[in-house]
């Protein structure tokens, strides 16, 4: 998923960053001398417990300098730890020293002791210096006489007149700031990313983990599927053909001595049939809508707003067809939630808009209702980011309390 | 009564053939695919077209395309549309030109021939026949719409029985009330959706149209 990033911080924002960085370059001292008692102690319990508290934090250090850098470098960092998966204690830990990152991160901590002290000072110390030449003779002129006396080597302050000499030297280091400083922040960025960023084996295995677990999900939510069609043809249409088998057959028996319970029989027949036809349909809706063949998603979601109790504004831009999978998991997704605002939102109002940019599908739908919907409350919301992450796609919610609510859908796909 | 007749499936193809023309009606074509369709229309102007929506070559909505072109070409040219579902989305583009001659059922209403072959008639004359279940879908829909509110809930009944066709009489049958009440109904109903200056016929087609139209 790709989050904004957000600006590159500025030359002046970045004499902040450097003031963090001294202390976090300290922070990180402490975090690795730390790690390496613990790791000694690991044996004893009081090591595990400690890398429980020491692992997450390093870890949190990290997440804080990896969005830094992504922000200086203009390009996402992506995280690079395995998945706990709701491992605890010993062995989570071992999960911890199984993943290069974690050891990657040990050594990011060294190095952004070094480095990074080194590199903010710098940044820091050349502005200092340039600040403090330009302003000399003002210093000279409110200090006691002789304080600010010195010997620059190639000329020297004595008097108010000379104090007055280091404002070229001030302008050509505000220069040489102006110019390097942002480079040598990059550089150490660049430094960052190096330790900071997955390995590709690392990122490979984050990758395989996703695709294992939506793959799982995919093929429990299709053989759910298909559970729920065998049990509605067998309880609904089979059921309704049996009748219908059993009332023509005893038509047919009766036929020449009982014409009228015949007719009877016949008429019953007919409504069978009649109710075997609406299960069918009702199933087909439910598999793949027939609007959704016949007219894409274009279609389909406008269909689905006519079909709600809420008037529903449809905005869609798609310049060609989806593929079939995610169009229909895209159908799916945009019912589920406008069942959700009628069910749910008290809305008065909702809207759909569905466009299609840079290969990426976004659909999003808003409701002036009243908030409060939780993603990770509802099964709804939760299907929906199931039935996406097939997809490598991904579903967010904002949906502040006293609304609106927005749902915003993500996923890859091409047209064609 | 000149029938053309459009339906992929042969059996049901043979069957509605042996339906209608027991009833009296004659099927100057019967055709298996969308374009064959729409020449048929063009070249025997039928009373009435009796159309599958899914028919080759795309096995999409082909049918309904075809009929909304042959009207557009021949303006009300009567046709209903069959179709093993049905989406109120249809029913309105279906509509859309504003004239009657406009029918759209699902095929399992055939079992009922008596209903059916009533529906075909009243199409070829100008009518409406909505499905039921087109008009199900719609009496779920939203309360607040403009002017569709300012109905009342006797009112809207009566608005849904004209919608899947139904005359007066029938309606009246239907509620169990004098057709003389039903006929205060609809005139009722024609001054608040502001229909009056309409013909009687034309008044109907475009109440249901109110009907079906989300923008009310």
């Amino acid at each position: 998923m790709a989050a904004a990033l957000g600006h590159a911080p500025g030359r002046f924002a970045l004499v902040g960053w450097s003031l963090g960085f001294v202390f976090s370059g300290l922070v990180g001292t402490l975090l690795m001398g730390l790690s390496l008692v613990a790791i000694v102690l690991v044996p004893l319990v009081v090591g595990i417990l400690l890398l429980l508290v020491l692992v997450p934090m390093t870890r949190g250090l990290a997440r804080w300098q990896r969005r830094w850098a992504s922000r200086m470098l203009g390009r996402e960092i992506p995280s690079p730890y395995l998945l706990p998966r709701g491992r605890r204690g010993r062995s989570l830990v071992k999960l911890y020293a199984g993943d290069i990152a974690s050891w990657r991160d040990l050594a990011w901590l060294s190095v952004s002791l070094l480095v990074g002290v080194v590199t903010s000072a710098l940044y820091l110390g050349l502005l200092a210096s340039a600040v403090l030449f330009l302003i000399y003779p003002w210093l000279w002129s409110i200090t006691d006489p002789g304080t600010f006396n010195a010997d620059f080597g190639f000329f020297t302050v004595g008097s108010q007149a000379s104090a007055f000499l280091p404002i070229p030297l001030g302008v050509v280091v505000f220069v040489i700031w102006w110019l390097v400083g942002p480079r040598v922040m990059s550089y150490r960025a660049r430094i960052d990313q190096a330790l900071l960023a997955p390995t590709e084996s690392a990122a490979l295995k984050v990758r395989v983990q996703q695709l294992a677990e939506s793959r799982a999900d995919a093929v429990d939510t299709q053989a759910a599927e298909l559970r729920r069609i065998e049990r509605d043809l067998h309880d609904g249409a089979q059921a309704r053909l049996v009748s219908l088998g059993m009332s023509l057959g005893m038509a047919e028996e009766r036929l020449a001595s009982d014409p009228e319970s015949a007719r009877e029989l016949l008429g019953e027949a007919r409504t069978s049939a009649s109710a075997a036809m609406a299960e069918l349909r009702s199933l087909v809706r439910g598999i793949h809508p027939p609007v959704l063949a016949d007219r894409g998603l274009d279609g389909a979601v406008r269909a689905l707003a006519l079909a709600s109790t809420l008037p529903v504004k449809v905005e869609v831009v798609l310049p060609g067809r989806l593929p079939a999978p995610v169009e229909s998991a895209a159908y799916f997704c945009v019912a589920e939630t406008l069942t959700n605002v009628v069910k749910h939102s008290r809305a008065s109002a909702a809207r759909v808009s569905v466009r299609h940019d840079g290969d990426v599908l976004f659909v999003e739908t808003w409701d002036s209702g009243v908030g409060g919907a939780d993603q990770n409350k509802g099964t709804g919301l939760r299907g929906i980011a199931k039935r996406l992450s097939a997809f490598d796609g991904s579903v967010s919610v904002a949906s502040p309390s006293g609304g609106p609510t927005v749902v915003h859908m993500e996923v890859p796909c091409v047209l064609s | 009564m000149r029938v053309v007749l459009a339906e992929d499936l042969a059996l049901l193809r043979e069957g509605l053939i042996r339906l209608l023309e027991a009833h009296g009606f004659v099927v100057v074509e019967a055709v298996d695919n969308g374009p064959s369709l729409l020449q048929a229309l063009l070249k025997h102007r039928p009373d009435v077209a009796v159309v599958d929506v899914r028919l080759p070559p795309t096995f999409t909505d082909e049918g309904l395309r075809m009929a909304i072109e042959a009207r557009a070409q021949i303006p009300g040219l009567p046709v209903l549309v069959l179709s093993q579902y049905v989406e109120p989305l249809y029913a309105q583009e279906l509509l859309g030109d504003r004239r009657g001659g406009v029918g759209y059922l699902l095929k399992d209403r055939v079992s009922n021939v008596a209903a059916f072959v009533d529906a075909i008639r009243r199409v070829a004359d100008g009518g409406t026949a909505m499905d039921s279940e087109v008009i199900a879908q719609m009496m779920s829909r939203r309360t607040a719409d403009q002017p569709l509110a300012s109905l009342t809930p006797r009112e809207t009944e009566v608005l849904a029985l004209m919608a899947e066709g139904r005359s007066n009489a029938a309606v009246a049958a239907r509620m169990f009330i004098t057709e003389k009440a039903v006929g205060k109904h609809t005139s009722s109903i024609f001054t608040k959706l502001g229909l009056e200056q309409h013909t009687d016929d034309n008044r109907r087609v475009l109440a249901v149209l109110a009907y079906l139209d989300p923008r009310g």
